[in-house]
């Protein structure tokens, strides 16, 4: 009978439900972690209780009316109702109703979560790039790409372009997504409320490697945090206080090479060193948890695996591979590895 | 079959009238899409001649004239045929025509003046949106000048009787479209600066 | 009443062999050909998802590489939007609607055949982009400015751009051709509201398609034109915007869920009342949110764009325009319930499919109310949370409406009932496989795996669902091989249907199965609703033609005009203006060969 066979799947469903929902999702949007995202999440919780509500009457009516109106045989032909004004009209305007419900609060957190952000917030300029984000700090002149610092309990504004295709900027932990449009500058702001690392990535389809497009959100309490800038104001240590292996790294990093669209000083940025705009800057290269946006743990191993064949790492990768040998790449992983 | 009973619709419009309207309800939305992003694109030009410095509006004011015209010309040419008259029918299609020919001559003429002035389709937003505007709308007319000369050609060869009429008026409702379409034009982007 | 059903084939001696398929005007041969040709389309689109899940199947896989699966989920996207729920719905159109508003053939014979042809080679020609390797790859939906040249820079959406102009020419075609007929063919005494439901679903269909697909050609022409002749519509150096490709592709894009989903429900509510022995409840008003349903849906379009930055005002707007489309939908839910109530619901297949459709499409519409909620979609849009909602009401809602109609109609366009066993498995089967495959992408979305990327990271939490996912679709395929079993079985063994297996209520049912070329021996005079149930009997249709009735003979020239564009097509996509401009002149002389033949529609 059609009915029993429902419930298991319901059941079935339940299961799966419980089963595969364990465990830490470092980018669920159902653990909120700032303001934006408690809103986001508040709005959610009220559809999704009215959606379950919907649901179990309307399925229910409807094993309902498969079980007490089967056919069975010998049954004479059911009276022809055609239609009933009244009940027409109730089912019409119970879900307005419902749907009013909903609409107060939606617009009013649309008006509170895109409300110009107050003075104090902090700033801060996401650029979007095929295959990474860039960020820079208008207050402290810091320049990072891919992971992103953010003091705790302190709005933050976030506008966000892009240099080349439509990106979209997320870390589900700390609110929704915005689309990142070249030509436009687009806004999220929130108040991150716990310390911790939100793991987000692009949320528009943006070519061969948007799903390599990752970035993670590090909250810090305050102390910290103007550590964090402070390092990363700081110019990087001058060449003669390097040690043997990161000199040859910098050497390497500075070679000219054939094709000179080969050449590590055009596309990237290192403070006192090269000025390049088309990759990440690399001046604090060293303190950053993982590379390639967000997609490799910055290890030597890590290191070595993306500047040895970055194509292969990132389809598509606007970072060619260069044939360097392996004596350049523990160089350059040294010299990298030493821009903390 | 009886043909009165192959004509037999529920709404009493021939099938082909019924069909023309349905076809210009949806060049409207054609059009509309295409002057909607000239309008949204106005004023927005990065570069190169801009509307004012380009468009010629007494010139054009003549072309519009004409493609006036060439509706009243239509007009008489279904008047003509509805009642027999092969003649006048003749005379008009081909004056319609005619005049259709002309509105595109004055067509060529302004877009190549256009060009000679840096003006392309592809010199900036206005180039792109003006010509791709425009041109349709030329083309459109010179889908019409084909349907009246297959017309004036079916009449010399006899077969353009009033029981045909249906045909050129469809034909007519086409061109009076066309005709609407670029007056349309000719104020939003020739006299609404 | 019993008639000598006639066994034969859908076609008449003298009207066999391939050429009498090329040339056919009969909207019924068109009809089979559309569901046909749609269905093979369909499977193709779903070995696209096969292969989609089994990457996705494990976190970091490397079973086809990210240009691949870019290929893939495009291609799936646009096959299954386009060569498949919109022609098998074309098959219900051009089969059913002349049979049930008691019509000889559409309006436009002729044109109908172009239509199928036109579409038949397009989908074709967007599918030989596979053999040149050089498959669409910007998602169905094409933002620029990744499908601009500069960041686009192969055959890939040239194959794309062109593909949807020459189907859009297709859908425009029938469109005029059904509105006519619908308005001006119906035989005496067919008012509009009798017409039944099936017919209404399509007319409303068919004024979207008019109207939206002008919008998505002229935006496709933009885009054309910037990456063959370098115009500035999408470019951000001439100071354009990017966000107009994404109006115009919404403003067609949101009307074109509408066009997916309505005919389905047509059908269910032809289903629902035949097999509940029980008029539809609220005709009127099933009616009138059908065509509400149409014309709000022009004020929807901005909801694919909350993400964008459109600002509180418009978010506000388009958030309340959504939410109320959800009313004209639901009460059509609401309708369907009362029509079985107080019925005798009979368990066939199709009427499984029906009440399914009921089932998941409910599942659907709530998620998209939830989606219809700006700031909640911030956190749903571009995630496994839409793809959850998307599948539930087009593979829940339209794809089982359409098997629905397929249980109910086959035996009409063969003379044979599909197997009923086999129908049941099929059901089943897909009920598992479905819930199994869409049901977790709502956890996976809101975990926070966004759509189109070739893999995820471990990290995520969401691989246990992901492969319970692929599981689920591999059983929806197995589902289909039972089908497709059934189909090959019943078309020429099973059982006999007669002209009236279900003891339907309408006038296709009064004709035998298959009917003869010329449906009605003589034109139907209808005086109610639901002419076969009705208390006030028309008159008895006699089973042989009075007198000699004559049929249209078809005309190849149709598929000529058809080859001319899609030569025109393939001249455009490899650059040669040589075959462009032949193409073209073939095109013109067919349309006036065509215009001018001895042809009687």
């Amino acid at each position: 009978m059609p009915h029993r066979y429902f419930l298991v799947a319901l059941g079935v469903g339940a299961l799966l439900a419980t089963t595969a929902c364990s465990g830490p999702f470092p980018q669920s949007t159902l653990h909120p972690a700032g303001d934006l995202g408690f809103e986001i999440d508040r709005l959610f919780r009220l559809l999704l209780w009215l959606a379950a509500g919907v649901f179990v009457i309307v399925e229910s009516l409807l094993i309902y009316v498969a079980i007490r109106y089967r056919a069975r045989p010998g049954q004479p032909p059911p009276p022809r109702v055609h239609g009933h004004t009244l009940l027409e009209i109730s089912w019409t305007l119970a879900p307005v109703v419902i749907l009013i419900v909903v609409a107060v609060p939606t617009v009013q957190t649309i008006l509170r979560t895109q409300r110009p952000p107050g003075a104090g917030a902090l700033e801060v300029s996401v650029i979007g790039h095929q295959w990474w984000w860039e960020y820079r700090y208008p207050e402290s002149g810091v320049v990072t790409a891919n992971e992103l610092h953010l003091p705790v309990s302190r709005p933050v504004v976030l506008s966000m372009t892009s240099a080349d295709v439509i990106h979209s900027f997320w870390a589900p932990r700390l609110g929704g997504k915005r689309d990142v449009i070249g030509g436009r500058t687009n806004r999220i702001q929130f108040t991150p409320d716990s310390i911790g690392v939100f793991l987000g990535q692009c949320a528009e389809f943006c070519g061969e490697s948007h799903a390599n497009m990752g970035l993670r959100v590090v909250v810090q309490d305050s102390a910290t945090f103007a550590a964090w800038i402070a390092d990363q104001q700081r110019a990087p240590a001058p060449p003669d206080s390097l040690g043997a292996a990161a000199r040859e790294g910098l050497e390497a990093y500075r070679r000219i090479r054939d094709p000179a669209s080969n050449t590590c000083i055009i596309c990237h940025a290192i403070q006192g060193v090269s000025g390049g705009l088309m990759g990440p800057n690399l001046t604090h290269l060293g303190s950053r948890s993982r590379i390639a946006g967000d997609m490799i743990p910055n290890t030597a191993e890590g290191l070595a695996r993306w500047l040895r064949d970055p194509v292969a790492v990132k389809p598509g990768s606007k970072m060619p591979n260069i044939g360097l040998t392996e004596p350049e790449i523990a160089a350059l992983v040294a010299y990298l590895q030493s821009l903390r | 079959m009886t043909p009165a009973a192959a004509h037999y619709t529920s709404t009493g419009l021939d099938n082909k009238k019924l069909a023309f309207w349905a076809f210009i309800g949806s060049e409207c939305l054609l059009f509309g899409s295409l002057i909607s992003t000239y309008l949204v694109y106005k004023g927005r030009s990065v570069s190169g001649p801009t509307p004012h410095e380009i468009l010629n509006i007494p010139v054009t004011s003549v072309s519009t004239f004409d493609l006036l015209m060439s509706s009243l010309a239509m007009v008489l040419a279904l008047a003509a045929v509805s009642r027999g008259d092969k003649v006048w029918a003749r005379f008009w299609l081909g004056t319609t025509a005619f005049l259709g020919l002309v509105f595109l001559g004055f067509q060529y003429y302004e877009f190549t003046s256009f060009v000679r002035e840096g003006l392309t389709i592809k010199t900036n937003l206005f180039g792109s949106t003006f010509f791709t505007l425009t041109g349709t709308h030329g083309a459109h007319v010179a889908v019409g000048v084909l349907l009246l000369l297959t017309l004036l050609v079916r009449s010399f060869q006899g077969k353009l009787g009033p029981e045909k009429a249906i045909n050129v008026e469809v034909t007519g409702l086409y061109w009076h479209f066309v005709d609407v379409v670029w007056i349309v034009i000719f104020t939003v982007v020739y006299l609404i600066q | 009443m019993a008639t000598a059903t006639q066994l034969s084939a859908p076609h008449d001696s003298g009207r066999s062999g391939l050429w009498s398929w090329i040339t056919t005007t009969d909207h019924k041969r068109i009809g089979i050909l559309y569901g046909v040709s749609a269905f093979v389309f369909f499977l193709i689109g779903g070995l696209e998802a096969l292969f989609i899940r089994l990457q996705l199947a494990r976190p970091d896989n490397t079973l086809v590489s990210a240009e691949t699966f870019n290929q893939l989920f495009t291609m799936h996207g646009t096959t299954m939007v386009f060569l498949a729920i919109m022609p098998l719905s074309a098959a219900f159109f051009n089969y059913i609607v002349p049979l049930q508003i008691g019509a000889r053939d559409v309006a436009f014979p002729r044109l109908n055949a172009f239509s199928y042809w036109v579409f038949l080679l397009g989908g074709l020609f967007l599918n030989a982009s596979f053999l040149v390797g050089a498959a669409p790859n910007g998602g169905w939906f094409g933002y620029v400015n990744l499908t601009s040249r500069q960041y686009s820079p192969g055959l890939n959406i040239d194959f794309w751009v062109l593909g949807l102009l020459v189907l859009g020419i297709a859908s425009l075609a029938a469109g005029f051709n059904f509105i006519v007929t619908i308005i001006n063919l119906r035989a005496p005494g067919m008012r509009m509201m009798r017409l039944p439901v099936f017919t209404w679903m399509t007319l409303i269909t068919q004024i979207i398609v008019v109207t939206a697909f002008p919008v998505i050609t002229v935006g496709l022409v933009f885009l054309m034109f910037d990456r063959f002749f370098g115009t500035t519509f999408y470019s951000l150096a001439a100071g354009g915007d990017l966000l107009l490709w994404q109006h115009l592709f919404w403003l067609f894009g949101h009307p074109e869920v509408y066009i997916l989903i309505l005919p389905a429900m047509g059908i269910v509510s032809e289903v629902l009342p035949t097999f509940s022995r029980k008029p539809l409840f609220g005709y009127a008003v099933v009616v009138y949110s059908g065509a509400l349903i149409g014309f709000m849906g022009w004020g929807v379009w901005a909801h694919h764009m909350f993400a964008v930055g459109l600002g509180p005002i418009a978010d506000s707007v388009f958030g309340a325009t959504t939410m109320l489309i959800a009313i004209p939908t639901g009460v059509k839910i609401f309708n369907w319930l009362a029509t079985m109530w107080g019925g005798q619901v009979r368990f066939t297949t199709a009427m499984l499919f029906a009440m399914g459709f009921i089932a998941m499409f409910v599942i659907g519409g709530l998620s998209g109310v939830m989606h219809s909620n700006p700031p909640a979609d911030l956190q749903q849009t571009d995630t496994y949370f839409v793809v959850a909602h998307l599948h539930y009401v087009l593979f829940g809602g339209a794809i089982q409406g359409l098997f629905a109609g397929i249980y109910y109609w086959f035996p009409k366009m063969t003379g044979r009932l599909l197997n009923e066993k086999l129908g049941k498995v099929h059901f089943w089967v897909t009920f598992l496989g479905m819930n199994l495959a869409f049901f977790p992408m709502h956890f996976i979305g809101l975990l926070g795996m966004p759509r189109r990327i070739y893999t995820y990271r471990p990290e995520l939490g969401v691989e246990t669902m992901n492969l319970v996912s692929t599981i689920g679709a591999h059983i929806i395929a197995v589902a289909l091989l039972v089908f497709i079993y059934n189909v090959w079985r019943s078309w020429r063994r099973g059982e006999v249907a007669g002209n009236d297996p279900w003891e339907g209520a309408t006038l296709e049912w009064t004709i035998p199965s298959p009917p003869p070329d010329y449906n009605f021996t003589v034109i139907p005079e209808v005086v109610s609703r639901l002419p076969r149930w009705s208390v006030t009997q028309m008159k008895a249709i006699p089973d042989v033609p009075p007198e000699p009735i004559h049929v249209p003979g078809g005309s190849y020239w149709p598929v000529v005009a058809a080859l001319g564009i899609i030569g025109m097509a393939t001249g455009a996509v490899a650059h040669a203006l040589w075959i462009v401009l032949l193409s073209g002149a073939v095109l013109i002389f067919s349309i006036y060969r065509w215009a001018f033949e001895p042809f009687e529609g």
